[in-house]
């Protein structure tokens, strides 16, 4: 197959003007080789936050689509993104997953590597004569870039510059989003990961949904107290709304009052926090730091969702890595805050256990609805999925249109994204 | 090596292997209540991840105390947790017991925990390393002050439990 010569010239049929999506969308694996290529070796792909590689020489493993990636900060602090893979014979020249070092040496016949991916050592150079040229033989390199901590690369030599990729709104959400550092840098402070039998794309629409929230979650929202509870019935009670930012990115409001942590600090803090700040007051901080330290432990009131890779949601960073047409690995980044008081990163990690990951009381209710819109799919292949809903009322906002909390809006966004980079 | 031959070990150890295989037959069978009832009031019950001990501090899989267990088993009990209804059925075996401390009424002891889940037709199996610490109730029983289930590749890719280890 050419790329020149596209199998599916025929996008209309696989994502229709009227917002419905063909079965094939999540099952056909030629259509998935081609969405490796032309989205995710095109597009900036989310490969790591700032402070999983804080620094000189530490370095974290990641990946771009299908590909294994080392993401290394150098000894001027600049950050390189880098294929794992030998250029004499292939073998990966890290199986760390995070560490520090001062180089990368293959294991099979110990070609060294510098921190910014160049040659540096060949044993026995003598049998290359003398016309080898190490300069050409460097690890593979990708464009690297970073927005507020978060490190985006991309294999494509003309793609936009991140931020232009991103937008000012989306720039400015990501902004508001770090405000739950408290006033201290946003730090993770360790990752959940499970994989899923599902098409990558659904869970590129699940962070944008929040039509499933009050029936996948309702036994996470029967665990919470009235006031929290109340706060999570954002479809029954809530003036939240979902909103195309462009490029395929969309935010989901929820909790429209915690959109900026810096407002209303002078709220009553919740009954859920009381005792936190009362350890806080105890520590010495004062009143208006633990006020905001509190605010901030809850996290943001919204979800950043980012085509095609990354979400931040609510207080966590959550990634996916398409690994085949049916299967996906997902990955749930627990943020807290670097140099912060220890007792409130302690109750962000609870918060964090109590919904996410393998044991939380969200993801595996997650991951079974995620399994089975896959293994309903074997049924009535010609039946469409729907992502219409809310079509009805939408109303323009500053980039794209802006629908009700339980919309499809944000799915459409990133199907036309989507559209858009296969048919380029 | 420590000698385990002598009489007063192998009465301890088979005491706490018949403890704990009470206890997996109750996980297998999904006796939740009859497992709240194993332990202490501040018992805690860990899955965490990688080698670290410091629990409080880390991101764990779990770390229940007892309010998170009986939340934990509501949800699994209650229905309205798709993962849980059903949930997977499991089958375990616990093996290779080794006793690591006796501190007056708290022993403490390791050991293997291999699990087979089954759902939709497949079937996955997990290992794990579980380390008790066990109080003596004056009736001669235990109860469970800690649980500390590692499983293998426990901060790598695993799946996502509707059960307990």
């Amino acid at each position: 197959m050419s790329l020149d010569t596209p199998k599916f010239s025929d996008l209309d049929a696989l994502y229709s003007a009227d917002s419905k999506i063909a079965t094939a969308m999540y099952e056909d694996p030629e259509l998935f080789a081609e969405e490796m290529e032309r989205v995710f070796k095109r597009t900036w792909v989310w490969v790591a936050h700032e402070s999983e590689f804080p620094d000189k020489g530490s370095f974290k493993l990641s990946t771009v689509g299908l590909e294994p990636v080392i993401v290394v900060r150098d000894r001027k602090d600049k950050i390189h993104v880098m294929v794992n893979r030998c250029r004499h014979r292939a073998a990966t020249v890290c199986e760390v997953k995070k560490g520090k070092t001062s180089s990368f040496q293959c294991p099979y016949h110990g070609w060294g590597y510098g921190l910014d991916g160049s040659l540096r050592a060949v044993p026995y150079p003598e049998q290359y004569g003398d016309d080898f040229d190490k300069a050409q033989h460097g690890l593979l390199k990708l464009r690297a870039e970073s927005y507020n901590g978060m490190v985006f690369a991309t294999f494509n030599e003309d793609a936009e510059p991140l931020v232009d990729f991103l937008g000012p709104q989306v720039c400015r959400y990501i902004d508001l989003f770090m405000k739950q550092g408290g006033g201290f840098p946003i730090k993770v402070l360790g990752e959940h990961q499970f994989t899923v039998p599902m098409n990558w794309k659904v869970q590129l629409e699940n962070t944008t949904d929040g039509y499933h929230f009050p029936v996948v979650h309702k036994s996470f929202m029967q665990t919470l107290d009235g006031e929290t509870n109340d706060m999570f019935d954002f479809l029954e009670k809530g003036k939240g709304w979902i909103e195309d930012l462009g490029n395929g990115h969309s935010v989901m409001v929820m909790i429209p009052e915690l959109v900026d942590l810096d407002d209303n600090l002078d709220a009553p803090i919740p009954d859920r926090f009381a005792e936190l700040a009362q350890e806080l007051r105890d520590d010495g901080y004062p009143e208006a730091q633990v006020k905001k330290i509190v605010r901030a432990v809850g996290g943001a009131g919204f979800n950043l969702n980012l085509f095609p890779n990354v979400s931040f949601s609510l207080a966590f960073f959550r990634v996916l890595t398409p690994v085949t047409v049916e299967r996906t690995d997902i990955r749930h980044l627990a943020l807290g805050m670097d140099g912060g008081p220890a007792a409130a990163n302690r109750m962000r990690l609870r918060l964090h256990e109590h919904f996410q990951g393998p044991m939380g009381f969200g993801s595996p209710d997650d991951a079974e609805v995620w399994e089975r819109v896959q293994r309903g799919t074997k049924g009535g292949e010609a039946l469409p999925i729907l992502v219409n809903r809310g079509l009805i009322d939408e109303v323009p906002g500053e980039v794209g249109p802006k629908g009700h909390i339980s919309a499809e809006t944000g799915m459409r966004a990133a199907y036309a994204m989507w559209k858009r980079m296969m048919a380029q | 090596m420590k000698d385990v031959t002598n009489t007063q070990d192998l009465a301890l150890l088979s005491q706490v292997a018949a403890f704990i295989w009470a206890e997996a037959d109750m996980l297998d069978a999904k006796a939740y209540e009859d497992w709240l009832e194993l332990w202490t009031k501040d018992g805690l019950y860990i899955m965490p991840m990688g080698e670290g001990e410091d629990y409080a501090n880390s991101l764990n899989l779990c770390y229940d105390n007892d309010k998170m267990r009986r939340d934990r088993i509501g949800r699994f009990r209650q229905g309205f947790s798709i993962s849980s209804a059903p949930a997977a059925q499991t089958v375990r075996a616990m093996s290779r017991f080794v006793i690591e401390k006796v501190e007056g009424d708290a022993v403490t002891v390791r050991c293997a925990e291999q699990l087979v889940e089954d759902k939709f037709g497949r079937q996955r199996l997990f290992a794990a390393n579980t380390t008790y610490t066990l109080i003596r109730q004056p009736d001669g029983g235990f109860k469970i002050a800690q649980k500390v289930a590692r499983l293998l590749n426990s901060d790598g890719m695993l799946t996502s439990l509707s059960y307990l280890f």
